[in-house]
């Protein structure tokens, strides 16, 4: 087991320059047979199986990836974390996910850089502004920090913003506790904090398949042979409709390329996540000092991880309009993820018609900000064989019975 | 950037189509049970390799029509017009 990280370890390991670093996290032999088996190792898998090993005492689970840590999604969003959300139900989860992150670096013992340096929403219209007001004090009745900005207000928070761009800026409104987390930092932190507690986590171990019996899933196929367990969650993103479908199940998803990029590292020259809307781009300054640039999903079905030329194009144009000094930057490295999007833009959590399955999949463009809630209920979830209060709205049957959470504005472009 | 051959218009940039979504699905008749009408309105097969797909040439013809798409290549397979049958394609079988 790897020791507790400190400023003594630190400084310990610079005394022997830094060559004894125990691994993160152990490269176990699978077992046959599992309480637990967790499919996919993204931050939702991984939170999943780390707090059912410390808040309800099962630490006989193993996480399969089929890559490698960090690989996947998690390590492709654009790091963003708020709870900026219209309704009751997405607000209360969104918000305990931004509580759980306030505290995470703590948690995990793994500093993930949380740097809550607000998030503005642009309004560029009349009717924007209307809306963004609405959504702003529906934030505030929901009991979560939103302040509506003036464009001054705007500019006096971005100084380098054109507030007379092709949409000019009229306003917008702020969520002073949103910003940025090291996505890296949040994988690994709570990879290594569930291998502490005795979890496997199984890297390049693609599941090809379910073995069913009775009506319930019995193992899956993976490269060590049948791995065996009582309880099996899904967690794997863009490819859920793909795997769920192994297990006779039919998903309301549609999997899409979600694109992002970084400039060059420049100077300190943006302090909070911007966000339009209308322009279908939002903009932060990582700690390295690039520039990470996100904007809309490709608008069709794909599997590749990588999006279309035409789509950087409209983002780079959007954000070079709103800051016209971004120009002066050259592009360093885009990359796309394939995200699942639900027609309620709202995640999918909970049971299956299948008994021993579970389901963590619908996040779309905006997961990562949902990692520890979304891992905190899965796990209470699986663990008692019943939804977690908070997650309840987010059940699968919701389609059926009409009650969905059209959340189309607050998840649309910010991720 | 996806090139698409509009039955009309002939080939013509992604940027001047609308992507529709799943093609052949079948409105359930009157009388379905929730459960048929979710399964209309909002679940989808989502499939991993051949897509069939509806698009309308949105800045062009206007017209709707059918694309089969790989969708882990973004291989244009085949484009047919919505009174002309679905192409019987080999799909590669890419799956997970």
């Amino acid at each position: 087991m790897s020791s507790r990280y400190s400023l003594w370890s630190l400084a310990r390991q610079a005394l022997r320059r830094h060559r004894d670093w125990a691994p993160a996290w152990r490269t176990p032999v699978p077992k046959p047979a599992y309480d637990i088996i967790i499919i996919g190792g993204g931050g939702h898998g991984l939170a999943t199986a780390y707090f059912l090993a410390k808040k309800h005492g099962i630490r006989n689970v193993a996480v399969l990836e089929r890559g490698w840590i960090g690989g996947g999604n998690s390590g492709r969003n654009t790091q963003v974390v708020r709870s900026n959300y219209f309704y009751k139900a997405s607000v209360d989860f969104f918000e305990h996910s931004l509580k759980l992150y306030e505290s995470l670096s703590r948690e995990l013992n793994f500093n993930i850089m949380l740097s809550q340096r607000g998030i503005v929403t642009l309004a560029h219209s009349r009717h924007d502004l209307e809306t963004n007001r609405r959504w702003a004090n529906a934030i505030l009745l929901n009991g979560v920090d939103s302040e509506i900005l003036t464009a001054e207000g705007v500019k006096r928070i971005e100084p380098l913003i054109n507030l007379n761009a092709r949409f000019p800026v009229y306003g917008g409104f702020v969520q002073h506790r949103g910003g940025l987390a090291r996505h890296d930092a949040v994988n690994w932190g709570f990879a290594r904090a569930a291998d502490a507690l005795g979890v496997d986590i199984l890297q390049n171990c693609p599941v090809s398949g379910f073995e069913t019996r009775a009506g319930r899933i019995a193992g899956v196929a993976t490269p060590h042979g049948v791995l065996r367990a009582g309880r099996f969650v899904i967690n794997v993103a863009g490819h859920s409709s793909v795997l769920a479908e192994h297990a006779g199940l039919r998903l309301p998803l549609i999997s899409m390329a979600l694109q992002a990029m970084v400039t060059e590292p420049v100077k300190p020259m943006l302090r909070s996540i911007v966000l339009s809307p209308t322009a279908h781009v939002y903009a932060s300054q990582s700690d390295r000092g690039e520039i990470v640039i996100g904007g809309a999903a490709d608008v069709y079905s794909s599997y590749a991880q990588r999006g279309s030329l035409a789509v950087i194009e409209d983002f780079v144009a959007a954000a070079v309009e709103l800051f016209p000094a971004f120009a002066r930057l050259k592009l360093m490295r885009h990359w796309a993820g394939i995200v699942d999007i639900s027609p309620d833009t709202s995640p999918i959590m909970g049971k299956t018609p299948v008994d021993n399955l579970y389901l963590n999949c619908g996040w779309g463009t905006g997961g990562f900000k949902a990692i520890p809630a979304g891992g905190d209920t899965m796990a209470f979830t699986v663990a008692n064989d019943r939804p977690h209060p908070l997650i309840a709205p987010f059940a699968l049957d919701r389609f059926e019975r009409g009650a969905l959470i059209d959340e189309g504005a607050a998840a649309g472009v910010a991720h | 950037m996806l090139r698409i051959p509009c039955p009309w218009c002939g080939l013509r940039d992604e940027k001047e189509f609308a992507y529709g979504g799943e093609a052949h699905v079948e409105r359930p008749q009157g009388g379905a049970s929730d459960a048929a009408w979710a399964d209309y309105l909002y679940f989808r097969r989502n499939v991993k390799g051949i897509a069939y797909e509806r698009w309308q040439h949105a800045r062009g013809c206007r017209q709707w029509f059918n694309v089969a798409r790989d969708n882990v290549t973004h291989e244009i397979r085949a484009t047919y017009r919505n009174d002309q049958a679905k192409p019987q394609l080999d799909d590669p079988e890419r799956r997970l």
